[in-house]
């Protein structure tokens, strides 16, 4: 902590508005260590990885909008499916969540700030340069990566077109870029919670961050080792997944998924914490069973270490451990299931409206449920064997991470704008945004459950012609889709600028602290803990 | 003031916990280097991923299952880039279990510079290779072929009598690969 915030909690008689030393400038940006300032940095970030990201997933709707190669080379192609993957993953919906968790955590518990706060602009400064290095290898002689966001070797070693070392690189520094936002995510909530907040008294929120904090703290470690790993056989002459020297290709594939499966808990724990805000507050009911959600969702963090093989049914594996993966997956259904019956019991008889923060909430247990049952059906060994690598798991992936994790943050950026920026967002935009989106997204990922099932596989920038009118119209969900994300750009600009002023708790069934200080939250809040009861 | 003793108390306190996290995160870089070895015992153990013995076994004498007959098929590919041929001289054998049977592997070298190329081999289905059992193999040493010469390299092997009954047919894969750049010569 620095003397400045010992400094200021001790003098309370100081006025908020006076004593921030805030420069000016691009300074303020670069040396902040104020957790707000810091949540809006990563948001903006993930938004602009977000519209990135999704421009290459245009490039790639394009290219399979007709059967046959139009704009792009295969092997460009992969270079798009590639860092598409890895921008959304590590680009767009993680530091999406950490800045959730920067803005609002302290706010929630009462803390003045995160308990790290110089280690905090480091953890957030650091992302630019390894998408520098990720989105720049495009300009390099060797080209992007181009071997799956999955990096599965020997393509990465091997038979690599050159990219792996500037990968290695670029996912180095967005692990310690985690992991360091993580531990301060910890030791925030272990330590600054104000007097009177028990573990069990914290929003659910702030349970959902807890436990993803640890499980990040757990898994990037893992996925630092293994891209060390990919560094030293592909440059420096090891032969950890090379047979040729006494290693084991199929062993990367463990160890990646070992880090990749708590990794998907990573994605969309966080969801589980925004839309157990929402829902109580437009339901005007408390949370339905709040212990058997935190229970849950610890469930599902400890379930996630022992089911990784489940991506790996086709590589051979022995009998006894394809049933032993796929029931401990099916496994994680029973606490995912506690958490939507939960939801739906919350608005069971509540008093619901329909502001737009709710509209995403609902459309995410909806169509998170969705993707979780796809998911269920992979998890069936037999039946794994025909959607394995197909257009069905692609759907099966989006329908989690779009229409949950992304719809999720949508839903809590609605919710928190206010709060953010002292003003209302544009309603019927919102409305807009909120129903392009929701027509869009089913149009572009609902017909490639069929185009899986028939047996299109992924990351192949051709098909046959039996598939073409399907994709014609996911390429045009996906154009629509794209094109709505705007909208909410449109959306957030009009609403930083001005707009209806909005009252310190501008939803009437809202619980939490952060709608005790006044829209918009003063840059240093709670120097004084506030109490709880 | 409570809260300024309270900050006091936060500073050593958060120094506590972030050491201990900091620690779980080189445990975990180091675990998913443990892996590694680990994996191999495991695969040892269980046969997952075809691995099959990597020195020799003595032949264990234990008689002859003749009310059994198992089907071994060998097949070879040649990894990205040696320029060698090398087939197996049958392409199909049927043994009793515990029977030892000898089949020879051809090799050329078709290139003009010397290479040193190693085969390693992986069975197929996986639980059955804890049950091939290896007396003598080219696939345990490395193979140096002048440019143009060519080798017959033997292959000694039974199955054991404890073989599943379910598996009837095995199927030996070898790969070769050009480690010349791997050894110092």
């Amino acid at each position: 902590m620095t003397t400045d915030t010992i400094n200021e909690s001790l003098d309370d008689a100081h006025n908020d508005d006076h004593h921030d030393h805030k420069m000016t400038g691009i300074k303020r940006w670069l040396y902040t260590t104020n957790h707000k300032d810091i949540g809006t940095l990563y948001l903006w970030f993930s938004f602009i990885m977000l519209l990135t990201g999704g421009a290459l997933a245009m490039v790639i709707r394009v290219e399979l909008f007709q059967p046959g190669l139009q704009i792009v080379e295969p092997d460009f192609f992969n270079q798009l499916t590639t860092v598409h993957g890895l921008i959304m993953v590590f680009g767009a919906i993680m530091p999406a969540f950490t800045g959730f968790a920067n803005w609002m955590i302290p706010m929630m518990i009462g803390a003045p700030d995160m308990a790290l706060p110089r280690m905090n602009n480091w953890s957030f400064w650091i992302l630019p340069f390894a998408f520098a290095i990720l989105i720049g290898s495009f300009f390099m002689e060797s080209g992007a990566p181009n071997f799956g966001w999955t990096f599965y070797a020997p393509l990465s070693t091997t038979y690599s077109n050159g990219s792996t070392a500037f990968f290695v690189f670029a996912v180095h520094i967005m692990g310690i870029s985690s992991i360091m936002g993580a531990i301060n995510i910890v030791v925030t909530i272990m330590n600054l919670r104000t007097p009177g907040m028990t573990y069990m008294k914290m929003p659910l929120f702030v349970w959902t961050f807890f436990i993803t904090a640890y499980l990040l703290i757990a898994v990037m470690p893992v996925l630092a080792g293994v891209v060390t790993m990919l560094l030293t056989d592909t440059y420096f002459g090891t032969s950890f997944f090379d047979a040729a020297g006494g290693g084991d290709p199929v062993m990367f594939q463990h160890i990646f998924w070992f880090f990749g499966h708590p990794e998907v808990y990573i994605m969309i724990l966080p969801a589980f914490g925004i839309v157990s805000t929402i829902i109580p507050a437009f339901a005007r009911k408390k949370l339905f069973g709040y212990s058997s959600m935190v229970y849950a969702t610890a469930s599902i963090a400890l379930l996630s270490f022992i089911v990784w093989a489940h991506h790996m049914f086709t590589t051979g594996m022995p009998l006894f451990g394809e049933l032993f993966f796929m029931y401990c997956t099916m496994l994680i259904a029973v606490p995912t299931g506690v958490k939507v019956f939960n939801w739906v019991a919350t608005m069971w008889r509540g008093s619901l409206t329909f502001e737009i923060p709710m509209l995403f909430s609902i459309a995410f247990v909806i169509l998170f449920t969705i993707g979780g049952f796809s998911g269920l059906m992979l998890a069936l060994t037999p039946v794994d064997f025909q959607y394995h690598d197909t257009y069905f798991v692609v759907a099966h992936f989006h329908y989690v991470l779009v229409t949950g994790s992304l719809f999720s943050i949508y839903a809590g950026a609605y919710y928190w704008l206010p709060k953010w920026t002292g003003y209302m967002y544009n309603d019927s935009l919102a409305k807009w945004h909120f129903w392009c989106s929701l027509i869009s997204v089913n149009l572009l990922f609902f017909p490639m459950h069929f185009l899986g099932l028939a047996g299109m596989p992924r990351r192949i920038p051709d098909y046959a012609l039996q598939f073409a009118d399907f994709n014609k119209w996911v390429s045009i969900g996906g154009f629509a889709f794209g094109l709505s994300q705007l909208i909410f750009l449109a959306v957030v600009i009009k609403c930083i600028k001005g707009g209806d002023k909005a009252a310190a708790k501008p939803w009437d069934g809202a619980e939490g602290l952060e709608w005790t200080v006044a829209s918009p939250a003063p840059y240093h809040t709670f120097s004084t803990p506030p109490k709880v009861d | 003031m409570s809260e300024g003793t309270e900050q006091k108390t936060d500073k050593p306190n958060n120094s506590k916990v972030i050491k201990k996290l900091v620690l779980v995160v080189f445990a975990m870089f180091g675990f998913g280097f443990a892996l590694v070895p680990l994996y191999d015992v495991f695969c040892d153990i269980t046969g997952l991923n075809g691995k099959t013995n990597d020195v020799a076994v003595a032949y264990a004498d234990d008689g002859i299952d003749t009310s059994r007959t198992v089907k071994v098929q060998f097949i070879t590919r040649m990894a990205k880039g040696i320029p060698w041929q090398f087939e197996p001289v049958i392409n199909e054998v049927s043994v009793h279990p515990g029977e030892m049977k000898f089949v020879n592997f051809y090799a050329k070298n078709d290139s003009q510079r010397d290479i040193i190329g190693q085969a390693v081999p992986s069975v197929s289905p996986g639980l059955a290779a804890g049950y091939f059992q290896k007396i003598e193999c080219f696939c345990f040493t490395q193979q140096p072929l002048k440019g143009g010469e060519e080798v017959e390299m033997g292959l000694q092997f039974y199955v054991d009598l404890d073989l599943p009954a379910e598996i009837s047919t095995l199927t030996l894969s070898y790969t070769l690969y050009d480690i010349s750049d791997k050894v110092d010569s």
